[in-house]
């Protein structure tokens, strides 16, 4: 709440002027225009949840059609350019759309519950991340419906491959400007987080109380501040070369294509960390949960997580080191590489002494969590032999890679986002996942994921390049191949069952009452579904796993909640947010004008970019208003005082 | 949120926080450090190309017109004074100070575009260095540029305040958001002295 809201506590203010019809402010509670206009912190967590599935299984068919097309020697499923295509867009799209966006759905969903808030500390901020999401969605995809076709200039978009010389078709402008709006939808997303989490703390929630998952959404969004400025000004850079005919990668003008290289990863590493410290987050959750024993070392994992948060920006050129950086370069890189494993290490052991003497429950997240731990070592393991630089001079750009990057992205990333998913199923929609479907996916999963990515160590040592859409069938390549596809398969079908479940128990699953894992943290001690004002009474903190405290004092608690409501009522009643159209325009008009600049057409660029500063100057005209409810004694809304204040 | 404010606002300290920051500076705040990346990285591509010029990249000595640029630096100085007194002015709850204050850095803030577009246009087309022809025309003008382009954003989010103001709806207790726009123009400014010293002033050294 910010210092405009918090005055109208202090004496009733005089009644504002009406306002005029262009600052008309939806109410609609539920059908498609109360979803557009929304700007709640819940719904909004479950459209990044559903658009990143979507985009998800989208990366998967690409996946299994780059599989498909490798499983033979020789094989012309598809062609090399179509090969290209996929592989970018693969990548691009999970990483983006997929992973960053899931993790997002939780960050939204479950962090404001977990620091006892009402909302995020901006709305209507969030709300126009993530349309600006879509909106970026929307321009980098939008190639497979253009006669341009899709990007294919690889996901790290090496220029000058990517200059206009090599690609003069507007397939990676749309990737370039695409990229440059995801940017800014993630920076405006991690601001929000950043406030909200140092801000809004409930009442006796130091940062040392903080849930880790809450931790782990505080320093991911510092790293996705920090880091995508170096993406979005390496784009702006190629952006301005394809367009303005600049010469930052244009090497007959002294341009330098290791810039690119630098600039991109000194983003794509952090990035790394973007994408697996909201897994170790979830995992630090699940595993206490389901271990009966609070996290082992909880201060030692949150700053675990702060020292790879740091180290991860000092390790970029780890990725760069056949480029021929000098000897002091490389070393340095090479032992801050090695560094970095220490504290991922602190944090694997952490999770081990949680679970150490614990009185385990083998639910379906726990399953997944464990997976996470095993499978995460492992890509962690292949982690440590690339940062010596003379290993990873024989490594580099093969299928060693591949099988790593893949065992912490899908192991570790994907399996801690699949457990999320289970864990936190019945505290938003009030049910469960059937154990045995459940953990049958997962078993599918699991034995699919390994066929697929373990036998792609032995093809990279072997020396099969990456990037390349097909291989002579005397390499001895052959066998490992058919086996990985068979593999991609196996876990497609996995993918495919899991979702099936989930969808089959939105509907019909078991229903849950309020905390059916028997939870510690804050979300788990409201209803299910949570209501839209999330708490009847904003909860006073007194341990750090504050549900478990409130469990065992509740005489305490009830009394203490009583006084609370009472003088909350006495100040207003709760306060709710009115829903906006304004955050949907911005990004309608960021949409417009992004596609009409890759076209280099000035007037839609212009009616785009109207759109879009109207949008938010109406947006800042409307104000933060909101209006107040009053709840009875089973949290049912009373009355709604809908009072506008300015 | 329970609130204990009194009845004279304390614009350093929001009861409402955790930590009595009022959310909108922390944001703004945070915003910052990410601009700040934005521009470290745009600097720091001028400054890698400036060690490595190309043959017949043009001399930046022969481009430059330091008094010009002096001036303008000057003037975006002399903006963020008046962006401090029209934050002063509206902590006080002096509206009216703060419509003149903010005239005067909207002023002083188009002085230095005037002077910008003015540079440039002098660049192109009496010294030759455009953003295509060279490496340093594609460097100086991007980044430039890309400043340019943050002091106009400063310029219409000081004009919509102002006349704002008009509307009676800007008062005391809206100090901080005149506090937050105060915090994106001086940093605006503090860029530029940094662009101004790297940029031009290192040529001479």
């Amino acid at each position: 709440m910010d210092a405009t809201v918090k005055s109208s506590f202090i004496a009733e203010q005089p009644k504002a002027p009406a306002k005029p019809l262009v600052l008309w402010r939806p109410s609609a509670k539920t059908g498609l225009i109360s979803w557009l206009t929304t700007v709640d912190h819940k719904r909004i967590g479950i459209m990044y949840g559903l658009f990143a599935i979507f985009f998800f299984l989208v990366g998967g068919i690409e996946a299994l059609l780059i599989r498909l097309q490798l499983a033979v020697p020789n094989n012309d499923i598809l062609t090399a350019h179509q090969y290209n295509t996929l592989f970018t867009m693969h990548g691009t799209t999970m990483i983006f759309l997929a992973v960053m966006p899931l993790g997002s759905a939780f960050f939204n969903f479950i962090m404001p519950l977990q620091i006892g808030a009402r909302d995020v500390a901006f709305p209507r901020l969030n709300a126009f991340s993530l349309w600006t999401f879509v909106a970026g969605a929307i321009i980098v995809n939008i190639g497979w419906f253009l006669p341009e076709g899709a990007p294919d200039g690889g996901w790290f978009g090496y220029a000058p491959l990517t200059s206009k010389t090599f690609i003069p078709r507007h397939s990676i402008d749309f990737w370039v400007m695409g990229l440059q709006l995801l940017g800014v939808a993630s920076i405006a997303a991690a601001l929000n987080f950043i406030v909200t989490i140092i801000n809004m703390r409930a009442p006796g929630l130091t940062m040392m109380r903080l849930p880790v998952f809450t931790w782990m959404t505080l320093i991911t969004s510092f790293l996705i501040v920090l880091s995508f400025p170096a993406i979005t000004i390496a784009l702006v850079e190629l952006m301005m070369d394809r367009q303005f005919g600049t010469n930052f990668f244009e090497v007959s003008n002294g341009g330098m294509p290791i810039l690119w290289q630098h600039l991109f990863w000194i983003f794509g590493h952090p990035e790394v960390y973007i994408l697996i410290l909201p897994a170790m987050g979830i995992v630090s959750e699940i595993l206490p949960t389901f271990a009966r024993k609070p996290l082992f070392g909880y201060p030692i994992v949150v700053f675990s997580g702060a020292c790879i948060g740091f180290l991860g920006f000092a390790v970029w050129s780890h990725h760069m080191f056949t480029t021929g950086m000098g000897t002091v370069a490389t070393a340095a890189f090479s032992l801050a590489t090695m560094a970095i494993a220490v504290p991922t290490g602190v944090k694997i052991f952490n999770w081990i002494g949680t679970i150490w003497g614990g009185h385990l429950k083998m639910r379906t997240p726990m399953m997944f969590a464990l997976g996470f731990i095993w499978m995460f070592m492992i890509g962690g393991f292949s982690g440590v032999m690339h940062s010596a630089a003379p290993a990873d001079a024989q490594q580099q750009d093969s299928y060693f890679v591949i099988a790593h990057f893949h065992y912490v992205l899908i192991g570790g990333s994907i399996f801690a986002l699949l457990a999320a998913i289970h864990f936190w199923f019945p505290l938003m929609f009030g049910r469960k996942v059937s154990e045995f479907w459940g953990k049958l996916s997962f078993w599918a999963i699991f034995v699919g994921f390994n066929v697929t990515f373990f036998p792609m160590h032995f093809l990279g040592l072997n020396g099969m390049p990456r990037r390349t859409f097909t291989y002579d069938g005397n390499m001895g390549w052959n066998s490992a191949n058919l086996i990985a596809t068979v593999g991609a398969f196996i876990l497609g079908v996995g993918i495919a069952l899991y979702f099936a479940v989930v969808i089959y128990t939105f509907f019909k699953g078991e229903k849950t009452g309020r905390d059916p894992w028997d939870g510690r943290t804050l979300e788990w001690s409201i209803d299910t579904p949570p209501r839209e004002y999330n708490f009847a009474v904003i909860p006073t903190v007194h341990a750090r796993d504050a549900f478990w405290y409130e469990k065992h004092h509740q005489a305490e608690i009830a009394k203490e909640k009583a006084e609370h409501a009472q003088a909350e009522d006495a100040h207003g009643g709760i306060h709710m947010p009115f829903q906006s159209v304004w955050p949907l325009v911005a990004s309608v008009g960021a949409l417009i004008g992004g596609i009409a600049a890759c076209y280099h057409n000035l007037a839609w660029s212009l009616v785009g970019l109207v759109i879009l500063l109207a949008g938010i100057f109406l947006w800042a005209l409307e104000g933060a208003d909101g209006y107040h409810i009053h709840l009875d004694k089973d949290g049912n809304i009373l009355d709604e005082d809908a009072h506008a204040k300015h | 949120m329970s609130s204990h404010a009194t009845a004279t606002l304390d614009h350093h300290n929001d009861p409402t926080t955790s930590t009595g920051i009022p959310n909108k500076k922390l944001l703004m705040w945070a915003f910052l450090a990410s601009d700040c990346m934005f521009f470290g990285t745009l600097i720091s591509t001028h400054m890698i190309y400036r060690l490595h010029p190309p043959p017949g990249n043009p001399d930046p000595r022969a481009v430059f017109d330091i008094p010009l640029t002096s001036f303008s630096t000057f003037i975006l100085l002399m903006s963020s004074l008046m962006m401090a007194l029209a934050v002063n002015a509206i902590q006080k709850g002096n509206v009216r100070s703060m419509r003149f204050s903010l005239l005067t850095t909207i002023f002083f803030g188009l002085i230095f575009l005037g002077c910008q577009v003015y540079e440039f246009s002098h660049f192109v087309h009496d010294k030759g260095l455009t953003i295509s022809n060279s490496i340093l025309g594609s460097t100086f003008y991007t980044l430039t540029g890309t400043h340019g382009l943050h002091v106009l954003i400063g310029v219409i989010w000081l004009t919509a305040m102002y006349f704002y103001s008009f509307t009676g709806r800007v008062t005391e207790k809206q100090a901080i958001d005149v506090e937050s726009m105060g915090l994106y123009w001086h940093f605006v400014d503090i860029v530029w002295i940094v662009i101004f010293t790297v940029v031009y002033l290192l040529e001479y050294l």
